[in-house]
């Protein structure tokens, strides 16, 4: 195995006589005699070396193990003979846009066919090779057999006759009970990079003669650039450029990072206000209060709400805005050449990159490549391309290479950020105290409709996989009431689905608690007839959530006693096609919960790799605590308050519980993991809160 | 500017660099030692971590002037000779995700170990603290420690 590596990068680089450290995209058929390369994912060469390309980015989730172990699959190819490319922005893979846990899910198929297609081919060739029919010739671990005499072939010996075969376009695929790689706890081929230091993130990229920049931006949301003195700046040793970027933002450039920050922090910048000079978070709660009186769009409609009757509840639950803070700060390299711009960058949209600099400084989309490298972290923040047409801008001007670099608080304060958003829970309950109508209204402004994205019918489009239904209530509306805010959003880490998931899985706990039933009996009495619950196009079946709610529960041996001073938490939420349960076990210590054991049990279809499932739930899990417990921004005059680590704080190791994970064995298409755990860590949470306190949180924060 | 000389991972370098320069970005910059990362330049998260004779230190706010005659080790000099035990241990739990934060969590855990060979889970979590992963990947971090102590703890 032999993933990519800084000396690969070297490698290619130094074969390439650029100058360049790094160069790991290599269009296809580009200097490969002899190779076979079916499709845009395989390129097989004579010398028996099989290359899988990823045209998902890796920003931890594990898509340069996950994607190819599912075309090496098909492939009947020796996993340890894989090496792994990294595609840039490119026209052959569609849309390579990472996000909305959609990876695996959206590439199961086109990799397996990938996979097959080529192992057909190689068959063929065999056949050819040997005059024996096809039909006596298998594919395993690398190599064609010939069943009745033994000869082999590799896929090498094989690659030039097979690239010379029409591509079959029907192929069968394998049974899921004859996988030999799909379903293993395959080492990630990224670990020993990252381990040695040798992992080339963004950060780490470097071209020779290549400059520093930092940008001083305007820290009021939507002001401008009026003036800049930057006679203090070019006394710094080291900074050679100053100059205005777009309309809100001085670039300094200089020959090192620390001469760039240090030139940033004596420039003297004005600023055009603008008209939120005085927005604050007071406000922007009181806008969605305000949106809460209008009427929305209908998401999801059972029944008649309107109809049902008697005893009525109702509360409302709201969220902050939430930062992604990867731990990588934003960064791109650009280097501007006249009529071309290439660019190096952690990003999560490539393609959106290279239209978005074409645009910005003048150029076709096809004159500007897009490398994308490791992230350190994505969370959705790499789903923005201001980092690249930064880049590209300060490139253009200085005319040379150049690496902007964006500070911590840079990241904090210059986010897109989760939508502060509002809820409104009703039901209307039988005499058991079970829910004969409910009512969720999700009041929020668009990450869409804020960036000018289509928003067909007042429906954020990110909603079809965020805000389902979960359970058999007869009469059970969703609505959505799309709100306006001037703050800038993004979609984090299971987008909506953590506010929806916060709202209802609060809601149910407060009915179960009201009508005096266990929370997890209450939840599966909605659960227990087996209905099919079509939402937009997916359709969510009550029998998946209540085995993956039933498996969560005996797990964490719900019915049995917790030592004096513990409690449990349950939750469950459907988001991503995937199906999520979740324990969460706590005392309290000074009014402060203490998080001991989370288990986790989800239904994501096919598990492709145990390990790194794992680790996305566990990963999923802490990233939903930190949300839940302390995941606050605030606006003042215009401005985000936070700046860092300290009053912006991830959870750290001594906050972190002994996290569980169990999946519903499954032969269903993959689904997606890295997003759908996150939604029920939240209300599990608050749910073991008032378990032990008594006392309902109905906002978030917890600790504010 | 100022030249300074120090020894990192064993050979004796000199800088010609401010010397309130952190001394994470002439690791990274000048001496392009790139496994020592950036990321808050605060002293709040750890992903800087190197040693300064033989001690965890948060390379983003330690100026290279005080490092001056001492020796450094970074990520590239923990395994120079093979690799670390903790980096075998950490590859054989399967830690790393986005693994940007690893580097500085390795750092950190061979300082606990060279002074505590067994570490129990309160004196890793101590030890631990100051490192932050956004990946989420304490649990692991935890359990190739105890891998890695006893295997034998720090060379």
């Amino acid at each position: 195995m032999s993933p990519l590596s800084r000396r690969d990068f070297l490698g290619v680089g130094a074969a390439a006589g650029a100058g360049l450290v790094i160069g790991f995209y290599l269009p296809h058929g580009e200097g490969q005699k002899g190779a076979f390369s079916p499709n845009a994912y395989l390129r097989i060469t004579p010398d028996n070396k099989i290359t899988v390309v990823c045209a998902r980015s890796e920003m931890g989730q594990g898509v340069r193990t996950a994607l190819p172990m599912i075309l090496a699959e098909e492939l009947e190819a020796d996993w340890k003979q894989i090496e792994i490319e990294q595609a840039g922005a490119s026209t052959l893979y569609g849309d390579q846009t990472t996000g909305g846990s959609a990876s695996v899910r959206t590439t199961w198929d086109p990799m397996r066919k990938a996979g097959a297609a080529a192992r057909e081919m190689l068959i063929s060739a065999a056949a050819l090779t040997w005059n024996v029919p096809r039909s006596a010739c298998a594919a395993e671990a690398g190599h064609i057999k010939h069943t009745t005499s033994g000869r082999t072939l590799s896929y090498g010996d094989l690659a030039g006759k097979a690239s010379a075969l029409p591509i079959p376009t029907d192929v069968p695929l394998k049974q899921s009970k004859d996988y030999k790689i799909v379903g293993q706890r395959l080492a990630r081929v990224d670990s020993p990079d990252k381990v040695r230091g040798e992992a080339v993130y963004g950060l780490d990229f470097r071209l020779s003669g290549m400059k520093y920049a930092v940008l001083s931006r305007c820290p009021i949301i939507g002001g401008k650039v009026s003036g800049f003195d930057d006679k203090e700046s070019k006394k710094v040793s080291g900074v050679s450029y100053v100059g205005k970027i777009g309309d809100s933002a001085v670039a300094v450039v200089a020959d090192s990072v620390w001469s760039a920050m240090e030139g940033r922090r004596v420039l003297n910048v004005t600023w055009d206000e603008g008209p939120n000079k005085d927005l604050n978070t007071a406000a922007i709660m009181e806008s969605l209060k305000q949106g809460a009186a209008k009427k929305g769009a209908n998401l999801y409609a059972a029944g008649d709400v309107t109809k049902a009757a008697g005893r009525r509840i109702s509360a409302e639950y709201q969220l902050p805005f939430m930062a992604h803070a990867p731990m990588e700060p934003g960064n791109c390299t650009a280097s501007y050449q006249g009529s071309k711009c290439e660019m190096w960058i952690p990003t999560q949209v490539p393609q959106d990159c290279r239209d978005s600099v074409a645009t910005a400084i003048g150029l076709d989309p096809d004159q500007v490549k897009v490398n994308v490298t490791l992230m350190g972290g994505g969370f959705g923040r790499r789903l923005e391309h201001d980092y690249a047409v930064e880049a590209a801008l300060v490139s253009k001007a200085i005319n040379a290479p150049v690496k902007v670099i964006w500070t911590r608080e840079d990241d904090m304060r210059f986010s897109t950020y989760r939508p502060a958003s509002l809820h409104q829970l009703s039901a209307v309950l039988d005499g058991s105290g079970y829910p004969v109508a409910l009512t969720h209204r999700i009041i929020a402004p668009s990450i869409s409709g804020q960036k000018g994205l289509p928003v067909p019918n007042g429906v954020d489009p990110d909603l079809p996989d965020e805000a389902g239904p979960v359970y058999e209530i007869p009469n059970y509306s969703i609505e959505y009431v799309m709100t306006e805010t001037p703050v800038p959003l993004g979609w984090m880490r299971s987008v909506y689905a953590l506010q929806a998931g916060f709202a209802l899985e609060s809601f149910i706990d407060e009915l179960a608690v009201g009508a005096g039933k266990d929370p997890v009996q209450y939840r599966l009495h909605l659960l227990a007839k087996g209905q099919d619950l079509p939402y937009f196009t997916t359709i969510w079946h009550t029998a998946r959530m209540r085995a993956v709610l039933q498996l969560a529960a005996q797990k964490a041996g719900w019915d049995t006693p917790l030592p004096a001073g513990h409690h449990r938490g349950v939750a469950c939420f459907a988001s991503f096609s995937t199906y999520a349960a979740e324990v969460v076990e706590i005392t309290m210590d000074n009014d402060q919960p203490r998080v001991h054991r989370v288990v986790a049990a989800v239904d994501c279809g096919q598990v492709v790799n145990p390990s790194i499932l794992e680790q996305q739930i566990q990963g999923a899990v802490v990233y939903g605590l930190a949300n839940a417990l302390r995941a606050k921004i605030t606006i003042d005059k215009g401005r985000v308050v936070q700046g860092n680590f300290d009053d912006y704080a991830p959870l750290r190791m001594e906050e972190t519980p002994a996290v569980e994970v169990y999946a519903v064995p499954s032969q269903e298409a993959p689904t997606g993991i890295g997003e759908p755990p996150v939604p029920p860590v939240a209300p599990a949470l608050c749910n073991a809160i008032y378990s032990a306190t008594k006392k309902r949180i109905r906002a978030l924060p917890i600790l504010s | 500017m100022a030249d300074i000389t120090f020894r990192v991972n064993g050979s004796e370098k000199n800088v010609s660099v401010a010397p309130e320069t952190p001394l994470l970005w002439v690791l990274r910059d000048t001496l392009e030692l790139t496994g020592t990362k950036f990321g808050c330049g605060a002293g709040l998260c750890g992903v800087c971590t190197v040693h300064v004779d033989g001690n965890a230190i948060r390379s983003c706010s330690t100026p290279v002037s005080q490092v001056a005659g001492k020796s450094v080790t970074t990520i590239e000099g923990l395994g120079a000779n093979g690799m670390h035990v903790l980096q075998q241990a950490w590859i054989a739990e399967e830690v790393p995700q986005c693994g940007y934060c690893q580097t500085g969590q390795i750092m950190s855990a061979a300082a606990l170990l060279a002074k505590t060979p067994n570490p129990n889970d309160d004196q890793i979590t101590q030890a631990m603290n100051g490192n932050l992963c956004r990946c989420g990947t304490y649990e692991r971090i935890r359990k190739a420690i105890h891998r890695a102590a006893g295997s034998g703890g720090a060379r």
